[in-house]
């Protein structure tokens, strides 16, 4: 219970971040985008202050032995590069410059019921079942 | 210059950083929202009702706002339809096989310092700048 809670207020105050930042404007952060055009770096600064923040956070909070509410920490291990992450960012940097709208933004905006909006949650969770749906395909060629 | 215009950002990444910086404390995870999203609706590890907490926590902040800051619901999306369903099939798709988006690769990976998140990261600024810069190119309509 405390860890769903714990979950929950997270996100809350990360979407709240988000609109005071200006993320769940597409307008804002396709003009954050159009370096070659109108640039507005406004949106940089999100970024700038995220990173100050957890970048010093983070490496307190790794002293400890385990997290307050579980036994350990789960962050990923990998450092190779591969293609699957290389594209994958490339397909997602595509969508979120034809839209405006990356995950969480685009969900915490979904509340202004704005067609443009629900439209894109609606396709971004369709384009997460047919990731699924091709992985499986594929794997399953494979054996 | 508008100081606002530069100190909202600021501010509200610090807040992004610092929920982040909560949910690690507290859960030992990432905060990673496509992760999240797609943990949610692909239930396979029986851990899947923080994701959807944190879900419903998105959507909590979506009416927050609407009452403390209502001009960051002020959309204004220009373009037909098909504009928007495209960019969601492309931003889910994306970020399944990417393992993350802005949140996991761009705030979390990045203080960490993941070779992995750094890669992820410049290549969909970069890519979501061309894309901007072709449609201005070719489209016109932004």
């Amino acid at each position: 219970m405390k860890l769903i809670l714990s979950a929950f207020l997270s996100a809350l105050v990360f979407g709240v971040g988000l609109g005071i930042a200006g993320m769940t404007l597409p307008t804002k952060v396709i003009g954050f985008l159009d370096v070659t055009g109108a640039w507005d770096p406004s949106l940089a600064f999100v970024m700038i202050g995220a990173i100050a923040v957890h970048s010093v956070s983070y490496r307190m909070i790794m002293r400890r032995p385990s997290p307050v509410l579980t036994p350990k920490f789960l962050i990923p291990s990998r450092r190779d590069l591969d293609a699957k992450l290389l594209l994958g960012a490339l397909i997602f940097g595509v969508g979120w410059g034809l839209g405006g709208f990356c995950p969480g933004p685009a969900l915490v905006a979904s509340v202004s019921g704005h067609a443009s909006v629900l439209i894109f949650v609606a396709s971004m969770v369709s384009g997460i079942y047919v990731h699924a749906g091709l992985m499986k395909f594929l794997n399953a060629k494979k054996r | 210059m508008d100081l606002n215009q530069f100190l909202l950002p600021l501010i509200g990444g610090a807040i992004i950083g610092f929920s982040a910086s909560l949910l690690l404390l507290m859960n030992g995870r990432i905060f990673g929202i496509s992760g999240i999203l797609g943990g949610a609706l692909l239930p396979s590890k029986g851990d899947t009702a923080w994701r959807f907490a944190a879900l419903v926590g998105f959507l909590a902040a979506g009416f927050l706002l609407t009452v403390i800051y209502p001009e960051a619901l002020a959309i204004k999306a220009e373009g037909p339809v098909g504009r928007y369903v495209a960019a969601g099939l492309l931003v889910g798709f994306g970020t399944q096989l990417g393992s993350g988006c802005t949140s996991g690769h761009g705030v979390c990976g990045i203080s960490r310092l993941s070779p992995r998140s750094i890669a992820a990261t410049l290549t969909f600024m970069t890519a979501g700048a061309a894309t901007v810069a072709l449609m201005r190119l070719f489209g016109g309509a932004l």
